[in-house]
């Protein structure tokens, strides 16, 4: 059934983008990420104009990410506290990373920085989790050996202004998060996407938090960035397609709470595996894109947006 | 798909008024004049035809009809990439004044032999020449590489079409065209021409244009988008909440 997108300006079979909906919705209920890392990219691949790309899908991973984090709630998995001592922080740097984003686009090549940003962060990212968790894996499935403490004390938790998160059962400074949450937020802007990918890392092993709560948290936290940005779009290029957000929608909640039960059954360790792989997987794709020849060295762009 | 409906029988006047002297002149319709683009929209079938009406005996040189049909024009940047540091990236740029979005030429016969270049010049029929890219050399050493790319893209896009000896034509004097718009349209006015050459020449011409716009949801959508951006946004934020709490709840029921 082909659908006429009244934004972007194209025809789309609907059930392809139920499928893409619901794939990303189901990677996004399972790991914690929002998804946009995934669903930007597979838009400009099915023919969406990037403009019209970036801002749906941000749509779109505001509603997996309130599906998760009600389905993550029921587990009492969500630490709110640590949510908005993020949020603050993420605030303050997606207001930079907008700035920034905006210097770029005068000097050309915005595009090249957002493809590098990608493969430098997803890459750095990837592999330090695929790392960790296989070490750990290997440490759980070797009977008798050291149990490693649940959290290190570094130098982060000899900050002043501490803060007790019951949820993740930690008291720590507020700035260590608040710092996260500001190097999550200007990336965010300036890749456009969430931040979940960084975000999940980030908790896991800067701040200590178990693996359990990060990722109700991270995904309460996606909520507002994303809301944001989208907000940000609709008002400033007009690019928020609301039918196409909707058929991404669909599929996506639906797959959202599937990947969050699916989550419920696999081992921590095995999660961070997968999410590694995954992140892994598209920042080779970038990277290659980047390397190969492609197949047309010409490209169209309109100077006028749709 | 035709709509059906509308097979309006738009006879045109004789002619337009400097043409008035000309032995032969157009007389044309169209089976529709306005295209809904609507949510199921996957195309649409245009139907230009009409007859060759004249006053004297026909002359021998060969009768040829020529129809466009064109749509909005837009500028454009054609990007090039290139190898630096191991990785692809855009260099060069080459700006183009006005392209139109949609360019279909259907004719009775190839192009070259029943158009000269100075009356193909004049009235901008090849879709080479109804690309406008006036400081275009400035930019870049081989600029013309670039307008060969837009045109090859284009062409590969089912944006612009040439359809040479797919114009009817009876008794040199009635005639028909077919000319499929695809799905992926652009909103606007479309601008139909018709030109009738005897040796090369342009003995007439007659323009007609088709209205295409979104309509139903498809507009009401766009216009909030456009008027209202921020209670767009709004509503599109409240629905990817409703449809996100949704979910959860007829899962929590079907589950428990």
């Amino acid at each position: 059934m082909q659908l006429y997108l009244p934004i972007a300006e194209v025809s789309v079979n609907a059930f392809l983008l139920l499928g893409l909906g619901g794939i990303v919705g189901f990677l996004s209920g399972m790991f914690g990420v929002g998804g946009g890392f995934l669903i930007t990219p597979l838009l400009f691949f099915i023919g969406i104009p990037p403009a019209v790309a970036v801002a749906t899908g941000a749509n779109q991973v505001v509603a997996s990410s309130v599906s998760g984090v009600l389905a993550q709630m029921k587990r009492k998995a969500v630490d709110f506290r640590m949510g908005m001592v993020l949020q603050a922080g993420g605030m303050a740097g997606s207001g930079v990373g907008i700035w920034v984003f905006a210097l770029l686009s005068a000097a050309g090549q915005v595009d090249l920085f957002v493809q590098l940003s990608y493969v430098l962060f997803l890459g750095l990212v990837g592999a330090l989790m695929l790392q960790e968790s296989v070490r750990s894996l290997r440490r759980a499935n070797r009977p008798g050996a050291k149990v490693r403490r649940s959290h290190v004390h570094l130098w982060v938790h000899r900050l002043p202004l501490k803060m007790k998160f019951r949820a993740s059962g930690l008291y720590i400074s507020v700035l260590p998060p608040m710092m996260v949450g500001a190097v999550v937020g200007f990336l965010a802007a300036i890749m456009g996407v969430g931040g979940g990918f960084i975000m999940v890392p980030a908790m896991i092993y800067l701040l200590g938090m178990p693996t359990k709560v990060v990722i109700g948290t991270s995904l309460f936290q996606i909520i507002f960035v994303t809301a944001f940005t989208t907000l940000l779009h609709a008002v400033t290029s007009q690019t928020v397609d609301m039918v196409l957000a909707l058929m991404l929608i669909l599929g996506g909640v639906i797959g959202a709470q599937m990947g969050a039960r699916v989550g419920v059954r696999l081992k921590a360790e095995q999660l961070r595996i997968l999410l590694a792989l995954l992140v892994l997987a598209v920042c080779v794709k970038i990277a290659l894109d980047l390397l190969l020849r492609p197949a047309d060295l010409y490209s169209i762009s309109n100077l006028v947006l749709p | 798909m035709i709509r059906a409906l509308t097979l309006l029988l738009l006879l045109a006047g004789p002619a337009s008024a400097q043409n008035a002297a000309a032995p032969e002149s157009i007389v044309a319709g169209l089976s529709q004049t306005s295209v809904a683009i609507t949510a199921d929209f996957s195309g649409s079938e245009i139907l230009i035809y009409g007859a060759v009406k004249r006053e004297t005996a026909i002359p021998d040189t060969p009768l040829a009809v020529i129809v466009t049909v064109e749509g909005p024009s837009t500028a454009l940047t054609v990007r090039r990439k290139d190898r630096r540091f191991g990785i692809w990236v855009n260099t060069d740029a080459v700006t183009i004044d006005r392209a139109p979005s949609f360019y279909a030429i259907t004719t009775t016969a190839p192009l070259d032999a029943i158009l000269t270049d100075t009356e193909n010049l004049r009235h901008r029929i090849s879709i080479p020449s109804a690309i406008r890219a006036v400081g275009m050399s400035a930019e870049a050493k081989d600029a013309p590489l670039f307008l060969e790319s837009l045109l090859r893209i284009r062409e590969a896009q089912g944006r612009y079409k040439l359809k040479e000896g797919q114009v009817a034509l009876t008794e040199d004097t009635l005639f028909r065209a077919d000319v499929e718009l695809p799905a992926n349209l652009t909103e606007g006015d479309y601008r139909v021409r018709i030109f009738l050459t005897r040796g090369g020449v342009v003995v007439d011409a007659l323009e007609r244009s088709i209205n295409v716009r979104k309509a139903g949801l498809e507009r009401l959508i766009f216009t909030l988008a456009q008027e209202q951006p921020l209670i767009y946004g709004l509503i599109s934020l409240a629905l990817a909440v409703a449809a996100g709490w949704g979910a959860s709840a007829v899962f929590r029921l079907v589950r428990l």
